[in-house]
């Protein structure tokens, strides 16, 4: 896997199709915003599938929220399958209250997501079974 | 935590993050964008947009907008009718989704806003209205979860709408209050225009009574403002003092105009008569509240003297106003430059050897030293405007000629002037 945008504030990783991209630790509107960016330029550029890390992200508020549907927006208008990674456990429950999880799958961690997607054969998308996922 | 509780806390954490945001107005379409996404994430909403009420050309200005894609419009028409219907207090959220409340909303925002929303899949209505007025919507999708609002997620969006509401009446406020600070600045720049038209008249009224004298007023106005800027006056004190040169010698105006057109010496009678004008100034411009301090001042003592040799009160050094002592070094050099029919104007060699003379006697030194610098400038081409080399005339300032005298009179100034009695 190659780290592409190493000047950009958002990191992001590419494994074949999919683009995986790492929130930062809080989600305020800036950063949120260039989440969705980035989401929305690998999706141009040919990506099949996404994968949202956030390994380093300690809270999500509403905003974050408000993003993370932005993206779901995205992926869904690309036919994209979309999988949130390192979701902490408060975090996960509010995803899944507010019906994120009815639109993107929970995966334990980076591999698991990238695991996940393979299984699905992103070559020929469809959607990721949604829910939480080991 | 139970999936209330969360769901609970998380609104209440988003109410929180929408007073931090509003009171963050350096950038008001930031605010709302950002009040946007709390809005959307604190139930959920896939999309949504917030619109404001435009008055004057009665439309809806999309300020914020997010999940539309490119379909969200920049405007839209909205009736004023319409505005004066939904500007109750504590209005209702309007749903486009359930059709008992359809004809309803039909009727408060019309078919055409109706059918847009609609096609814009925004669902939920909330109207913004702060003191009885209406100032905009929040326009909310569809949420994630797919399901209807809630009567409790109405009312989260109602009490975030009435937040919102009052960030952009108070943005529409200092709008207002900037558009009218603009207007005022407007109003003193053209008061000022008129003011300074006015004085350029006087000075033309005041030289057309001494016919040896035409355009001193100006040249000695035009004189005063460069000595000013080369002294490192602020520009609102070098338009101040453009005005007192100006405006020097209005005292004339009271003076017998055949005296001041004397074609010869003048007695002793006669002169003290003219030695009226700098006091008869005074009278004249102390009652005009002048924009720029110390006009009358200035007027007063342009022949006061630094050795106390000068008129109407003899004050010495630093009793004479910095202003004063300028106009009185723009004056001379006006009189000795230029041509009157009984008097031949000064060359150049001569005008330095006055300064050299009365440094410290009749002209503050660092007064002179600033013309000379001003004047070393120009003959240099240091300076984008040539004025001193156009008032004077083609051929007056002859660099080679002038260069070194100006650069020696200066050394000589600048050198004395600390130790000059007065100093400005």
């Amino acid at each position: 896997m190659v780290d592409s945008h190493d000047r950009s504030p958002v990191r992001s990783a590419r494994s074949g199709d999919i683009a995986v991209i790492y929130a930062s630790d809080y989600l305020n509107k800036l950063s949120g915003e260039r989440i969705e960016r980035e989401c929305r330029a690998h999706l141009g550029a040919g990506c099949r599938a996404l994968v949202v890390d956030f390994k380093n992200t300690g809270l999500v508020n509403s905003i974050g929220v408000s993003i993370m549907l932005g993206v779901i927006d995205a992926a869904e208008r690309a036919h994209a399958p979309l999988v949130f990674s390192n979701v902490n456990s408060q975090a996960a429950q509010l995803f899944e209250i507010l019906g994120l999880t009815l639109h993107a799958a929970l995966a334990a961690d980076e591999h698991a997501a990238l695991r996940m997607l393979s299984d699905l054969n992103v070559a020929h998308p469809q959607r990721v079974p949604v829910g939480k996922h080991t | 935590m139970s999936d209330q509780t969360t769901k609970l806390i998380h609104a209440f954490s988003a109410l929180a993050d929408l007073g931090e945001e509003l009171a963050d107005t350096r950038d008001f379409e930031e605010m709302v964008r950002t009040t946007l996404h709390v809005v959307l994430g604190a139930l959920g909403v896939r999309r949504g947009a917030v619109a404001e009420y435009m008055q004057d050309d009665a439309t809806l200005r999309f300020v914020a907008a997010w999940g539309l894609g490119d379909d969200a419009p920049a405007t839209l028409p909205f009736a004023a009718a319409s505005a004066e219907m939904l500007s109750a207090p504590h209005p209702r959220a309007l749903s486009l989704s359930e059709s008992e409340q359809l004809k309803l909303v039909q009727h408060q925002l019309g078919d055409t806003l109706v059918a847009t929303l609609g096609e814009l899949r925004l669902q939920l209505v909330v109207p913004l209205v702060v003191h009885k007025k209406f100032v905009g919507f929040i326009l909310l999708g569809d949420k994630a979860t797919d399901e209807e609002f809630t009567v409790y997620e109405r009312e989260v969006v109602r009490t975030m709408a009435r937040h919102i509401g009052v960030g952009i009446f108070n943005h529409r406020l200092l709008r207002e209050v900037e558009q009218r600070a603009e207007e005022s600045r407007g109003l003193y720049d053209n008061l000022r225009t008129i003011y300074r038209d006015t004085v350029r008249a006087f000075a033309a009224a005041i030289d057309c009574k001494d016919k040896y004298t035409q355009g001193h007023s100006e040249r000695v106005g035009k004189y005063s403002e460069i000595i000013a800027r080369e002294m490192g006056w602020s520009e609102e004190q070098v338009e101040g003092i453009a005005v007192a040169g100006y405006l020097h010698d209005i005292g004339k105006l009271v003076v017998e105009r055949d005296i001041i057109n004397a074609p010869y010496k003048i007695d002793a009678k006669q002169s003290s008569e003219l030695n009226r004008h700098p006091a008869a100034g005074y009278e004249i411009l102390a009652p005009i509240q002048h924009p720029y301090a110390d006009i009358p001042l200035m007027a007063k003592y342009h022949h006061e003297r630094i050795d106390g040799r000068g008129y109407p009160e003899g004050l010495t050094g630093d009793q004479i106003p910095p202003g004063a002592k300028i106009v009185s070094v723009a004056d001379s050099f006006d009189a000795m430059t230029t041509d009157r029919t009984y008097k031949r104007r000064k060359v150049f060699t001569e005008v330095v050897e006055d300064f050299r003379k009365n440094a410290g006697k009749q002209f503050a030194p660092e007064v002179l030293a600033a013309l000379c610098r001003a004047m070393l400038k120009e003959v240099n081409g240091e300076t984008k405007e040539r004025v001193m080399i156009k008032l004077l005339g083609k051929g007056y300032l002859e660099p080679e000629e002038c260069r070194p005298l100006l650069v020696e009179l200066i050394a000589e100034l600048e050198s004395g002037a600390s130790l000059a009695a007065g100093s400005v």
